[in-house]
Parts: C-alpha cells; structure tokens; sequence
C-alpha cells in the first residue's frame, strides 16, 4: 500500500468526519423511528448512479455528504472519502456483506485493526507470540492511534458500544483500509429492516444492507447478545410454508428468505452434548433459554418429575433462592410455562424443589438445568416427518450422534455417523448409504420419502451440518471419516465443534455481565432497538412480566461481577482486549464468499441426469481424496502433528501483516498480474521454503480484472437444485501414503473415476520438477504465466458453470526438500480443473510418472510457481491476454462468450501481505523428508483456489502434511480480499481442520487506472 | 432431589409375590416341560427373598399368591418402574392380566405415580424391559408389542426407548440383564447376540458385555446399595457352571448366587421375581 495514499485518505476522511459528524449525531437519535424505506431507497439509488458515474474522488465526496446529511438511518460511522487508495484497495467484493457499518464492518476494521497492530508488532519481534503477553503493547498502540483520531470514534448503532468503540479506535490505526471498502458499500446500500426475536423474548431490530449475507446478520445478533461462542447458534427464517428454515451465513438473506418478511429468530442450531464444556455463562444461559422453550413447547419432552425439576432451576436461575415472605414468582407462575401440561401439582412441586437449591447460583443453576437437560432422550434431536419405504410414518431425528428413526415415540432404527457412507435426496426422496457391517458384504442404501422436496432438501441440509459440526475432527473419529461434503454444493460452512471448543479455550475476555430473564427487554429498548415484544412474547410462552423482581437478584447473587472488579480502565482495556480477539476471531471465521460452484454444478445435474450420478460420483472420490489424503498422512504422522486446537490459537495470535510492495505497475496487460508481482512473491516463497514450519498455507491473491464476479449468478442458481449428495465418510481411500494398500485402492478408485472423466476437460497441468532451490527468474516467470493461466480459469469457469467444487490438482514438487530425488518427488500430480478426475486419475494412478501430466498448453497455476518454482511446463509464455488459450472441453462453446475481454492498459498495484503463525512443531523444518505425496487441487468459486498437497516423511517414518492453497480473485473493485482471505483461511481450516493454518500471503494487485484520470 | 437418571441400581424396596400351588401345573412355559418341584420352587423363592430382605436390606412388599394366577410369583411383568414413575402393564398373555391389580395396589401405597396400561391392542411383559440406566430396550415378542411398547415410551419421556425383536426365548430378559452400569451380561446364543447388536446399534451410549455360556444364565439383578457397592444376584455354579465362573471373575462386585433351577423351568429368571423400587425419602 502506499503510504502517500493513505494520509490523504486520513487528512480527508478527518476533514469529512468534521462535517458529518452532526449529522452522525441526529442519525443515533432518529433511530429509533426508522424512515420510511422509500426515501432510502431513492437515496441510495441517487447514490448509485453517482457512484457509478464517476469514481473519481470528487465525484464521491459529494455524494458523501450528501448521504450523511439526509439519510439518517444508515449511520455509517467514518465513511472515509474515496481516494486513491480506495481505488486501487477496492479489489475487495462487493458482495461482500459489510453494508453497514455496524457490526460487520467493524470486523473489517478490527481486522484490518489487528493486521497494522500485528505489523507493529513484528517490529519489535518479527515472531509471534501469545497473543496474552503481546496484547498490552498492542493496546497502547492502539489507543495511541486512537488519540490521534479522536474523531474516528463515531457512535454505532446497536448495543455493545464499549466494544464497538474499542473496534473504532482500532480501525482508526488503519483508515486508510477502510475508507475503499466503505466507500463501496456505501454506494451500493439499501437497507433493509430486519426483526430478530431473541430466545428470552425480546425482539432486535437492525438494518442490514439488502443484498447482505447471512452472516452479517447473524453477527449483529450475536455482538448485541454479547455472545462470543456462537457457532452452536443461527437464525431461522420462516420459508413460504412456514416451514422454519436455517439461515444459510453464507448466502444472501435475501435470496433465501424469498419475501418480503424479513423476521427472524435466533436460535441454538447445535445443542452441545455437553454444556459443562461451554467456556462461557452467557453461552449456558442462552442454551438455557432454548432448552425452556423447547420444554415448555414439548419439543423436548421429559416427564413429570423432570419438567419439576427443569422449572426449580429456572426459578432459582431467574429468582434467586426462594423467599417465602417476598411476594411468591407464584404470581407469575400462572402465566409461565414450564411444561405443556403444566398444573398445579407441577407448580407445586417447582416451588418445591426449589427451596431445595437455595444458595445456587444462577450460573450455577443454569448448570444444572443443562445438566439433567442434556440427558434427555429427545435432547438436540431435530425432527422431521418421513415415511419409510412402506409408506408407514415415522420421524426421522437429527442429533449429534447420527440419524435416529423414530415411530411414534419409538426408536426404531439408528445410524450413527460413523455407519452413514452418503447422504442424498433427489426430490422428495431422502437416502443414506450405509456401511456395510462386519458380516454384510455390500452398502446398503435406506430410502424415506419426505413431504416435498423442500422438506428432503432441508433435512439434507441438517444432516450435513450436524454432522460437520459434530463429526468433523472428532477425537474419536477414525482417520477417514473425517470429510465430506462432495457432490453437492452446499457444505456446512461454520466451524465445527472442535474448533469452537478451541475458539472458545482462547476467549480471555472477563466474564461479560449480562441479566438473566425477560426483563432485559427495558435495557434492550434504552440500546435503541426497538421492541417489538408482541409475537415473540406469544411465541415463547414467556411471560413479560417475570422480568424485573429476579433480575436484581440474580444479577447480584450470580453475577460476581468480575469486571467490577476491575476499575473502570482497566475495564475497559480488558474489553477492549475481548473486543480484539473477538474481532481476531471473527476475522478468522468471516463469512465466506458465496459458493458458486454448487450451484453450477448442480446445474449440470439437473441437465443431465444420467451422467450426474456417475459425476457426482467421481467428484466425491476426488474431492475425498484430499482429505483422505490429509488424514492418512495425519493418522500416519500424528505425532508430528498439532493437535488442532493449538491450531487455531496459533492463528488467531500470529497475524502478522508484510507489506512487500506497493508501487503501482505501469500498464500492464489487462487482469492478469503484472511482473513486478512476482519478485515479492518469490522472495516470499523462498522465505517460507526456509521456515519449512508452516504447515499450511493459505495464499490469497487478489487480481483486478474487468469482467464481473460471477458470484450473484451463482448464489441465485443454488435454489433450484433438487438433489443433492454428501459423503460423510470417505468410502474409498484415496491415500497417497507410504501404505501400498491404500495406493491400490486409489488406484482403483481412480480408474473409476476416469471413466467418466474422460468427457470433462482437462485444463492445466503442472508438472513440477524437483529442484533444491528455486530460482527467482524461473518463478517470477511462471508466476506470470500462472497468473494468467489463472484467469483465464476464472474466467472459463464463470462462464462455464461447469465448475465445481471440482478441485483441480496440480503436482507439485517440493523444492524445500533439499533431499528430494527425482524419483521419489515426482508425486505430484496435475488435475484438470474442471475435469479435475480425467487428469488426476491418471497422473495419480502412476504415481511415479506423474511427470507426464496432461499439458492442455495451460500454463501452472500461480500455487505452483510461488510455491516451489520448479519446473513448469507453460505452453503459454507469461503473456497477459486473457482470452483462452488452449480449451479442449466440452464446454468450450460456452466459454466463448466469455473469453476476450478487452486489455486496456493497466497500471497495477501490488501488495503483500503475510500472516504467519508461530510454528508449534519443531518437525516440519530443518528437516529434510521425502516428499510422498504432493497433490493440487482447484476449486472454484469466485476466484480460483489452488490447493497443494505435500506430504512428506520426515525423519522417524513421521510423515507431514503440508497444504498450501492459492486464491486468486478477480473482479471489477469491488473484491473485499479482507473476506476473502478469511474465507479461504476458514474453508483451509475446515476441511482440514486438524492441521493448522501457519501462513497466510495476501498479494494484492490492484488496477491504478482509473484513478489516474 | 438426585437429578435425572442419577443412582442406578439404587432401591430401597421390593415387591415380591408368593407361589401358588397352581404353579407346577399351570404356569405358562415355553418348551419344557419337566416337572416342577413346588416345594423346591417355593424354597428358592424364599431364599430369594431373605437375600433381599436381610443380606440387602430392602424393604420387601411381599405380596400373597393367588391360586387364580399361576404365574403370579413373576411379579416384574406386572410393573415397570422407573423413578417415580410405575407402568402397569397389561401382559402379553391372557391369564396374566389379572395379576396387575394387586401389583397397582402396592405400588400405589409407595406412593408412585401410576401410570396404566388402558390401550386393549397394547400387550407389555416387564420381562421385556432392559434399563440401562439411560434408556430402554424393549423386545418385541410374543408378549410384548408395539403399542405396549409405544405406551412404555410416553410413560417415560425422559428416556429413549428402543424396540428389539425377540425371536427366540420368553423374554428379551430372557437371555440379557444388566450387570452394572454400562454393561450388559448377554447370552451366547445367536439371537441372543444379535439382539445385543441390535441394542449396541440403537444406543448413543456404549455397554460393555459381558458374555455368558447360557443364555437363561445371563439374567441377574444388579443393584447398587449405600454401603454395599455393586451387588449382583446371580445363577449358581451347580445350574450353570460355565456361566457362574463368568460372573466370579467379576470382581468389584458383590456375588450372591441364588439356585433358581425350579423357577427356571417356567421361564422364571431371577429378575422375574421382584420388582425393584427406589423410593426417595424427598419425594
């Protein structure tokens, strides 16, 4: 980035933060009685065509102003005039849900905020540390940065306004980051109003842009609960059929709502088999509240004694201990429910058991409650109506464990995840695919109808999450069962268990002060949300009134109140260091850009029927190959490895930001990246050959290019998908490890795949050479041809639709292992993209031979060049054309249309970014290993994702797995990268979510073109 | 209050039933058909019930026999009790139904909350009812049916309730009891295995089994008593040799063999004859 351009953005943005900062002031005020949508509709619509017109910064700073001054309801905090930086930084996507500025946006700026502070940081130690003995200087350098911009605290809407303002302060270090992304989103807001009913009753109401995703959403909701554990948590929406459904994060609202109804509940999604792991109270407390509900709905049934015993917590909970004198919560009782077929016996009993647990407190109570809660049969069991395959009725029931098939209130049949090959539905049919067991020789599949296809599709939905959440890097869980999700385009996209239990090990903030019952609904009012109490006080069977007489109490009682402890400053440091991990984290997990290769590929199901199932097939092979791949070498070299949790941590402490170059490029060819590119990445690459500690990377390249993200087509096209398949274990194993077994089987499997294959494309291939150490020219030269090659991918599969997930591998060979032979290198193996199995199968098959990849004259992607610069075969010179090269599809006819755009000049801007995690284990470097295995796999989406397997053994028989996975985005400015990147670092953390994500290489070319006007 | 699913194989009472004379010759039997010794039969029993009276110490609800139900000694078919709560069932055969009657009367006076089976299409044997601890197992038998089972299950919502089909033997107890907590003695017999497999597949929880020669052998009644630890009435080494090493290698446990051999002939295992209780000095 360029440092000119970023005290000009600040100079402005101070001086526009001085003009708006009345209108801000009256904004906070007006909030509470929301405008009509009308009129902001036309503003931002004025402002769109404003935007559109000109991107110059005159143009913008105008249409500013203009904003601040009559839209009061989006109280965009510092709106950052568009300069120069903001130009060239916007490759970041629009879509990108950070229309408001209130919680998301601030995501953005905390991360951005915790990037300058980790540069900071890596000045005086270029490692990275604990974030807890790091995080005082951080402070201090932060608030520092905040004095210098006191005008950059501007108040945001919602609740938790400590934290958001700690959220500011940092954001103000890097305004420059931040004034492009806002600029952009500025222009294109339309707000909508979204009501959210809390599970104690209260209703929030928030406005989020309309094209926001659904993430964003869900963000606000958790910051204004003060909820940092919240992946066991999503909204819900109600569909056309009043079918509750889950709102998908990673989706725009919009598009899965389907109405005009934009009301929606917070719920628990995954009910933790164990609460007592939870890190935080307000956690409990929330899950606490759903399991009423669920109670006193009979959702969760329980008996008698039971329902008592649940109620007693409650009232000790909420009331404190009994007091006979004080008037009675019997008072109240009347208009409570505690169980569906409450009495007077229950009642009675309640008050009974409740003057037994006086002294507890309500954290304590809480406990208890989840304690006896949890041992419930129908505890976490998501129900949904089914047939068998006679057409008798029964109830299909989701839990953490498996799939349960309930007749009546039976349990007739059970299928633990374990046991479960596939999970599919095809319009109204829902099918597992079971293993067989010791004595059956063959899978079987158990088919059950369901109502409609939607009802098929979202218990396919559940059944995938669930076992995502719940299953993926399990302890217990064998080495290949780890991963699914193929085939289909819609994939669990949160963390699962296990990384949120890591997550929340690292939460360090003080234990957040919250109040127990209904009463919150008064304080909520005073934060500026409205209440909207009627439907969901009804909803709830809660009752209004039980608020505020407990509340003391239990706020008293329970609450020791830690951060009183503290004096107020420290207070405040303390939350704003929660506010910064919390922003870390969320950083880590923002929302992913919306898979459009599902959609595509679903696409193609739906044209053709026949070959779907055959590809479908394939893809799941491939797709599991990986991860099989991942896990064999995990099993194989587990002492090697880190255990996932520390993982996690490593990341969120380590961020560690490099700018390596900034100076704009003179024009180069169109989208593709220039050469001055390169160098850093080279040197980049060389660097990480040294430390050899990563074990893997995420690398995120962000390119401009002309031609729109394809992304809004996609996300549109998903809904029309009325089959889809997940593979919750990999049924075949796909390893390249040392086993030889194993190696037959994938061989096998190969063959399969190939069969099929043969019709897709196969696209490029790199064949890497085994060198010791790379030489520069040799890489920047491949990196330009990647880079290119890369594009055009993007391109073709945009265009095509064809694409998948499909990943496309690509060999490699490790050039960080000195002691590589040509011989045993050569592993790697160059998949298609598209095609990905044609090319895979047979460079895998002969894993010796791999040097023979299927060159279409496709040059290496960039993952390969900056990796190891080893040998590419580039049938294409580094040339910057963005028309397709060579494409042997089938679907070549539709990448016509895609194929040249027009190559003005550019001038690019490049940047670098690097975040590195401390090493946790020693193994991975100095040492020399041998390379086993190295696989690429490409992915699509919005931008091109190259994966890159290396597994190699180190000493001992130890084996390493090593994944490096290149992204490169494109699109016209409006690329958010922050998200990107923390998609791609999210989506490496998932799928392999027992490895650690060690570095990540932001490299950010931008087109200085129109700024140069 | 303990909490939910707390303390299993803790009781405090025991409902037992004398032998009527009409036993030898009436009772309903499976297969065999030796002849039954009543005066054997008889002292059995009363071996039975001194252990729980004396050596365990429960309080023993001793119910007369009815010369009417010859079956009447096997009281556990009568009842399933669970907490506070006592399912009265209405059992798989005719001539039985008449027994629960007596059966409500006390377990009323032990002030449980009956709950009773009225639906005429459900049939429940307690002899097909296996608690875990956790959850239930219900067999599916001659006895026993879906609805019964069904009727089980809304009486006690706080559990999981698992169908097993029962193709051979009496009773789903009738080759598989529970010898502590987690774990399961099951029969060797096929069915008797497979029936196990089945339960291992429809639980979230995991059972160690512990595996003995004889499937008849394999019912015992595990208790876990306030200073007595792990009790466990088990088959004797002169009935079924085999088996009975099995059961002595248990050694946390304290063993008490009881001789059935009489009973056994009637299909009547050592669960059959009792009906356990743990009554709650708070509730």
């Amino acid at each position: 980035m360029t440092t000119e351009a970023g005290s000009e953005t600040e100079v402005k943005e101070k001086a526009a933060e001085e003009s708006a900062a009345e209108p801000e002031q009256t904004e906070k005020a007006s909030e509470e009685s929301p405008e009509p949508a009308n009129d902001q509709g036309e503003e931002k619509d004025k402002e769109e065509k404003e935007g559109k017109e000109g991107k110059g910064i005159s143009k913008y700073l105008p249409t500013w102003l203009k904003k601040q001054k009559s839209q009061s309801q989006t109280s965009p905090t510092k709106e950052a005039p568009p300069t120069e930086e903001a130009v060239t930084e916007v490759t970041a996507n629009q879509e990108g849900p950070v229309p408001e500025v209130n919680g998301h946006a601030e995501e953005v700026e905390e991360k951005e905020a915790a990037k300058s502070e980790q540069v900071n940081e890596k000045e005086a130690e270029s490692d990275s540390n604990a974030s807890a003995d790091t995080e005082p200087a951080k402070e201090e350098k932060v608030e520092e940065s905040a004095e210098s911009h006191p005008e950059e605290n501007k108040g945001i809407t919602g609740g938790a306004e400590e934290q958001k303002q700690g959220g500011e302060e940092e954001g103000g270090q890097t305004s420059i980051f931040q004034s492009p992304l806002r600029l952009v989103r500025k222009t294109k807001m339309k707000l909508v109003v979204c009501h959210v009913s809390l599970l104690d009753g209260t209703n929030f109401t928030c406005e989020v842009e309309k094209r926001a995703k659904g993430q964003f959403l869900f963000f606000k909701v958790c910051e204004q609960l003060n909820l940092m554990e919240k992946d066991y948590f999503g909204l819900t929406y109600k569909d056309n059929h009043e079918h509750e459904c889950w709102l998908d994060p990673t989706k725009e609202i919009k598009r899965q709502i389907r109405s005009n109804n934009w009301q929606f509940a917070f719920n628990v999604k995954f009910y933790p088999p164990d609460p007592s792991l939870l890190t935080e109270d307000i956690t409990r407390y929330l899950l606490c509240l759903q399991l009423r509900e669920d109670v006193a709905s009979g959702r969760l049934p329980c008996s008698f004694v039971t329902h008592a015993l649940l109620g007693s917590y409650t009232l000790q909970a909420e009331f404190g201990d009994y007091e006979p004198d004080q008037p009675r919560p019997n008072d109240y009782m009347g208009q409570r429910t505690f169980a569906p077929n409450q009495n007077k016996e229950m009642e009675e009993k309640i008050f009974e058991l409740h003057k037994s647990h006086r002294g507890m407190t309500p954290a304590q109570a809480d406990t208890q409650f989840l304690e006896n809660a949890k041992k419930l049969s129908m505890y976490g069991v998501d129900l949904h109506h089914a047939k068998d395959s006679e057409g008798v009725d029964i109830m299909l029931g989701v839990c953490a464990n498996g799939l349960l098939v309930y007749k009546d209130r039976l349990r007739i049949n059970r299928f633990a995840w374990p046991k479960i090959l596939k999970i599919s539905y095809k319009r109204n049919n829902f099918y597992i695919k079971i293993r067989p067991g010791e004595t059956e020789q063959f899978e079987s599949t158990v088919g059950f109808k369901l109502q409609n296809h939607r009802s098929a599709k979202r218990l396919w939905k559940v059944c995938v999450e669930n076992h995502s959440f719940f299953r993926l890097n399990a302890a217990e869980a064998p080495a290949k069962a780890r991963f699914l999700t193929l085939g289909s385009k819609f994939r669990y996209s949160g963390r699962t268990q296990a990384q949120s239990r890591v997550a929340s090990s690292l939460i360090d903030r003080p234990a957040p002060n919250f109040e127990r019952t209904s009463s919150k609904r008064i304080s909520r009012s005073l934060d500026g949300a409205p209440v909207i109490s009627i439907t969901e006080a009804s909803e709830n069977g809660r009752d209004p009134h039980l608020e505020l007489h407990s509340d003391n109490k239990s706020l008293g009682a329970s609450e020791p109140s830690p951060s009183q402890d503290h004096d107020k400053t420290q207070d405040e440091v303390l939350k704003h260091q929660a506010s910064i991990s919390q922003l870390k984290r969320s950083f880590m997990e923002a929302p992913p850009p919306s898979p459009p290769q599902p959609s595509q590929w679903e696409k193609r199901l739906t044209s053709s029927p026949a070959p779907t199932i055959r590809i479908q097939q394939q893809q799941q092979v491939e797709v599991s190959a990986p991860q099989t791949e991942a896990s064999a070498a995990d099993s194989t070299a587990c002492d090697t490895k880190e255990p996932a949790k520390t993982t996690e941590v490593e990341i969120e402490e380590t961020v560690v930001v490099q700018e390596v170059s900034k100076a704009p490029k003179p024009g180069l060819v169109t989208v593709t990246i220039s050469p001055p590119v390169d160098p850093p990445a080279a040197e980049q690459e060389e660097t990480r050959g040294e430390q050899q500690q990563v074990k893997a990377q995420v690398e995120i390249v962000a390119a401009k290019e002309t031609k729109a993200p394809p992304r809004e087509s996609v996300s549109s096209e998903s809904e029309s998908e009325d089959e889809a398949e997940y593979h919750p274990n990999v049924s075949a194993s796909i390893c390249h490890t040392q086993i030889p077994e194993e190696e037959e089987e994938e061989e096998k499997e190969k063959e399969k795949e190939v069969e099929v294959e043969e019709k897709s494309v196969e696209r490029d291939t790199v064949a890497a050479v085994p060198d010791a150490p790379c030489l520069s020219a040799e890489v920047s030269q491949t990196v330009e041809a990647a880079t290119s090659q890369e594009e055009e991918d993007v391109q073709k599969k945009t265009t095509s639709e064809e694409m998948e997930k499909e990943g496309e591998r690509e060999a490699e060979e490790s050039t960080e292992d000195p002691m590589l032979t040509p011989d045993e290198a050569p592993n790697g193996h160059a998949l298609p993209e598209e095609s990905v199995t044609g090319t895979h199968t047979a460079t895998t098959a002969t894993t010796e031979e791999d040097q023979t990849p299927k060159m279409n004259g496709d040059a290496p992607t960039l993952a390969e060049a900056e990796h190891r610069p080893q040998v590419i075969c580039c049938s294409e010179p580094p040339v910057v054309k963005t028309e397709m090269v060579t494409i042997s599809d089938t679907f070549a006819a539709q990448k016509t249309e895609i194929a040249t755009k027009e190559v003005p000049i550019v001038h690019t801007e490049t940047k670098t970014i690097t975040y590195e995690a401390a090493q946790l284990d020693g193994n991975g470097d100095g040492e020399p290993g041998v390379l086993m295995t190295a696989q690429t796999i490409t992915s699509e989406s919005l931008c091109t994702t190259t994966t890159t397997h290396i597994t190699k053994t180190l000493k001992g028989g130890l084996s390493e797995t090593r994944i490096e996975k290149r992204i490169v985005i494109t699109g016209d400015c409006d690329i958010d990268h922050d998200q990107a990147l923390a998609q791609a670092i999210k989506e490496a953390k998932e799928q392999h979510p027992d490895m650690s994500v060690t570095r990540v290489v932001v490299h950010k070319e931008t087109e200085l073109a129109e700024e140069e006007d | 209050m303990a909490g939910l699913m707390a303390g299993f194989g803790l009781y405090t009472h025991a409902v037992v039933r004398g032998i009527p004379a009409s036993l030898a010759k009436e009772a309903l039997r499976m297969g065999s058909q030796s002849e039954v010794d009543l005066a054997g039969a008889r002292r059995e029993h009363e071996a039975y019930v001194e252990v729980l009276k004396t050596r365990l110490g429960l309080e023993v609800v001793e119910l007369p026999a009815d010369e009417s139900f010859p079956d009447c000694v096997f009281v556990e078919d009568a009842a399933v009790v669970c907490g506070d709560t006592a399912l009265i069932t209405r059992p798989g055969a005719e001539s039985r139904r008449g027994e629960t009657e007596i059966m409500k009367k006390a377990l009323m006076d032990l002030n449980l909350n009956i709950v009773e089976m009225t639906d005429e299409k459900a049939t429940l044997d307690g002899g097909d009812v296996l608690f875990t601890g956790r959850e239930f197992f219900v067999g599916l038998s001659k006895r026993t049916n879906q609805r019964g089972a069904e009727i089980l299950a809304d009486a006690f919502k706080d559990y999981a309730v698992s169908t097993v089909p029962v193709e051979h033997g009496l009773h789903l107890k009738s080759f598989c009891s529970m010898g502590g907590p987690g774990l399961i003695v099951i029969g060797s017999s096929e069915p008797a295995q497979k029936a196990l497999k089945t339960m291992q597949q429809m639980s979230d929880h995991r059972y160690d089994k512990l595996t003995v020669a004889d499937d008849l052998a394999a019912n015992c009644v595990y208790m876990n008593l306030p200073n007595k630890g792990h009790v466990l009435l088990h088959c004797t080494s002169e009935e079924w040799p085999e088996s009975a090493t099995v059961f002595e290698k248990l050694k946390d446990h304290m063993l008490i063999p009881l001789s059935n051999g009489e009973k056994v002939k009637l299909d009547g295992a050592l669960t059959c004859c009792s009906v356990l209780i743990n009554k709650k000095a708070n509730i």
